[in-house]
């Protein structure tokens, strides 16, 4: 694509200024896909060459480290022991120690079953002199994983503090080397209220985090590549095992099993209609948000506490009221159809969630109830902002004589989407996930009767998410299912993000608000 | 008619600006009435209906025939109350605990420079990107081996709220990130630690956030579903507002309960709705800086 400079673009007519827009933008796709690559790259270059460096670090130490430095390598502590400072020698060794009793007694067994998952499955035996069948469980492969995850966790932790203590050695040696001391037990708690600050505010959200958040998502990553469901939950029923990559192959291939929509179109279809739904579900709030703000703000308008009070009073109110009950309004039998048949503008009262035959009117409906939803928050956000656009810059265009939509599209628009350019993003990956207002207004229907036999009962208005809650949730809980749409559901919003990062020119340097 | 040749040039265009303008503050004081009817209607249906005697069931109107308060009194046959004590008290500690971690969290990534701050951040935002109820199917497993699920959903349910509640951090850091350094900076100068700088300078000045936060994590629990249900999973005294109203509308029960819910939904949105318009300026501050902030 031809790359005009500034002088040659102001010379286009309109047309072909956003003409030569758009083409740069899509030009600039592969651009940006390559540049995300060459960043991982370097990432990765970056890593290998960080962990040559502590390689070589850690042998130098001991090299050149005198005897303390040396058993330490294999006493956790001991340097800072022979040193003086107890209170970290004692927390060094006490971790080892807590390391090794865990790795002997339970780590080390979790981490041999790990690649079977469990060999032994429960096994029924008669009981004579109760005359029943006695269920003995045996392995659990549920925990095996679990605590797999939890032991590699806890090694990895014990290798960065065996690095850290080699390094302290290190940085210890020198200090004593220079002729000064080393920081005492009391000025190392001391200092966990100052200069180490950081590290005490963050102990307890990280571990939290780490605890709630990074292992449960590694394990459901693990789950997506074995048969983990309700007929292998690893316990009660049957044991699970790793099956490779088979379920990325069910999910992603077009052969459907007896006559049955394969699990790719019924993907696709949810995809789809995922992306439709959050594209609409984004813009039409942030358009219709930001002109009821501007209408609100329109000078001449009185009352424009009242108007802001009456829209900010439907997020005080709990999401799952609302949208039960506008889910109810709208049923066959609810309140709108008999308004409409009481004014006789229908005859027959529509059934605007369940009508198979025709999935649009569902999805539009959703889409126009959203509409309902999103509009006081984006009105409360574009308010704030609108205000900050220096009054001067319309006045100047009046006396040029623009127009109000001149003044909309030439000044609000672009101050707008350069401002709220990354909320939108967030706004979009937001509405893919919005469960509340699928599953809450619609649970997912009109079902659709082909894809249903696929994996839950699938509908027009399911989202990736929503079919997931309902893969798990479904008859036969199919927990492996679940985990590969929630790890594709990951890939489709890292990959949008990516692409729009990397376009996206207004991506503001963090330190320009300080 | 001399008088209307007066009324030429710039007089003349004035007045029709006048006239067009007023036109056009009507036309937008008809939108915003049209507006405000649309967003209330169906509040206005439920506190009506949740009034009405004559039928439990949907009805296509919605003026009650015969008003009295026999809903609200059958909601006290009911585990309503329990659902509302459930969600009352998760709410309250969850506002408590979760502004705490929220606060440490922002306030360590606005502050402090080391050397695990940018790929800490990047790395949260990449957590992020999953979707949480993929976690759903562990915490349940695990919080049912340590005994806190269905009638005792209550302890694991806060769990799960708070543990995670770190990962919110946005919001309050571009707040953080707003107040000048050189504060910090003056009182570091003066021998204040780490901590008496937090706690002498910077919360004094965070009353804004502080309530921000508190508010949003006192309104969390209210709302939330989707972990409730599944955490109480099925049993009544474990449940919330959130799904035991929903059980209320499932095809089976919405002829016994579609009035009741509209009770118990006045009751729920109340409270909530109260403290929300108290310290609406605070939400107000907060969600404008968040989303400009990113």
């Amino acid at each position: 694509m031809k790359t005009y400079s500034d002088l040659e673009f102001l010379k286009l007519t309109k047309g072909q200024k956003a003409l030569y827009k758009l083409g740069r933008f899509f030009a600039s796709i592969p651009q940006g896909i390559a540049h995300l690559f060459v960043k991982l790259w370097e990432l990765i270059k970056s890593c290998g060459l960080a962990i040559g460096r502590e390689a070589k670090d850690i042998v130098s130490t001991f090299i050149h480290g005198d005897w303390k430095t040396k058993l330490s390598f294999l006493v956790m502590g001991f340097g800072c022991l022979a040193r003086g400072q107890i209170l970290r020698g004692l927390l060094f060794l006490l971790f080892e120690v807590v390391f090794i009793g865990y790795m002997i007694i339970a780590g080390g067994y979790w981490l041999s079953m790990l690649p079977s998952l469990g060999k032994v499955g429960p096994t029924e035996t008669y009981n004579e002199i109760f005359d029943t069948y006695v269920t003995t469980y045996n392995d659990n492969s549920f925990k095996i994983l679990l605590y797999s995850v939890l032991t590699i966790f806890f090694i990895i932790a014990f290798i960065y503090t065996w690095r850290v203590n080699v390094k302290q050695n290190k940085t210890a040696e020198q200090i004593l080397r220079s002729g000064k001391k080393l920081k005492s037990g009391k000025e190392d708690l001391h200092s966990m209220v100052d200069d180490q600050f950081h590290k005490t505010l963050l102990a307890l959200p990280l571990t939290g985090i780490l605890i709630f958040t990074v292992m449960p998502i590694v394990f459901m990553v693990l789950v997506a590549f074995t048969n983990y469901d309700g007929a292998h939950d690893g316990y009660a029923n049957n044991l699970f095992t790793w099956v490779g990559l088979q379920n990325f192959n069910t999910m992603l291939s077009w052969s459907s099993g007896g006559g049955a929509q394969s699990y790719a179109a019924t993907f696709g279809e949810v995809l789809t209609w995922t992306l439709i739904w959050a594209f609409f579900a984004t813009f039409t709030n942030y358009f219709l948000g930001m002109f009821v703000a501007m209408a609100i703000n329109k000078k001449g308008i009185s009352l424009k506490k009242v108007w802001r009070t009456i829209l900010v009073l439907t997020i005080a109110i709990p999401q799952f009221i609302s949208l039960l009950y506008v889910s109810k309004m709208f049923a066959k039998d609810g309140i709108f159809n008999g308004f409409l048949l009481n004014m006789g503008w229908i005859d027959q009262a529509i059934d605007f969630f369940g009508d198979a035959s025709r999935p649009w009117l569902a999805r539009v409906t959703v889409i126009i109830i959203n509409i309902w939803i999103g509009i006081p928050y984006l009105m409360l956000i574009t308010t704030g902002i609108l205000m900050n656009i220096p009054a001067d810059l319309y006045e100047s265009a009046r006396i040029d004589g623009a127009n109000p939509w001149q003044q909309y599209t030439k000044i609000t628009l672009p101050y707008m989407l350069f401002v709220t350019g990354p909320y939108l993003l967030t706004s979009f990956t937001g509405n893919m996930n919005n469960f509340n207002v699928i599953y809450l207004l619609t649970g997912g229907a009109p079902t659709n009767a082909a894809a249903s036999s696929a994996a839950g009962s699938v509908g027009y208005t399911d989202l990736l998410i929503t079919w997931l809650f309902k893969i798990t949730t479904g008859a036969e809980s199919k927990y492996y299912l679940a985990s590969v749409v929630g790890i594709l559901v990951f890939v489709v919003v890292a990959l949008i993000s990516l692409i729009v990062y990397n376009v996206l020119p207004s991506i503001k340097n963090e330190e320009d608000f300080q | 008619m001399s008088e209307e040749k007066v009324l030429t040039g710039p007089v003349k265009r004035h007045m029709g600006l006048r006239a067009s303008r007023t036109l056009a503050n009507t036309g937008i004081y008809v939108l915003l009435v049209i507006i405000s009817i649309i967003w209330l209607i169906p509040f206005v249906c439920i506190l009506l209906q949740s009034f009405r005697v004559e039928s439990t069931w949907q009805v296509g109107y919605v003026v009650p025939q015969k008003w009295g308060l026999d809903n609200y009194r059958s909601l006290f046959n009911t585990d309503f109350p329990r659902w509302y004590l459930n969600t009352f008290i998760a709410a309250l500690v969850t506002a408590a605990l979760q502004t705490v971690i929220v606060l440490c969290m922002s306030y360590t990534l606005s502050r402090f420079r080391f050397k695990m701050r940018k790929p800490l951040m990047r790395f949260m935002l990449i957590l992020g990107m999953f979707p949480g109820m993929l976690t759903m199917i562990i915490l349940y497993r695990v919080l049912k081996d340590l005994g806190m699920t269905q009638a005792n959903a209550l302890p694991g349910l806060i769990l799960v709220y708070v543990a995670s509640s770190g990962m919110g951090y946005y919001v309050s850091k571009g707040f953080f990130d707003t107040l000048p350094k050189s504060l910090d900076e003056a009182a570091r100068v003066d021998g204040a630690t780490r901590f008496q700088v937090l706690k002498k300078i910077i919360l004094p000045l965070s009353k804004p956030i502080v309530i921000y936060t508190i508010l949003t994590a006192f309104m969390g629990p209210w709302g939330d579903f989707v972990f409730a249900r599944y955490i109480s999973f099925g049993a009544s005294a474990g449940k919330n507002v959130a799904v035991g109203l929903y059980d209320w509308l499932s095809q089976d029960q919405i002829n016994k309960s579609y009035t009741m819910f509209c009770a118990g939904g006045v009751l729920v949105a109340i409270p909530v709705t109260v403290l929300f318009m108290c310290l609406q300026k605070y939400y107000v501050e907060g969600v404008t800086g968040g989303a400009v902030k990113g």
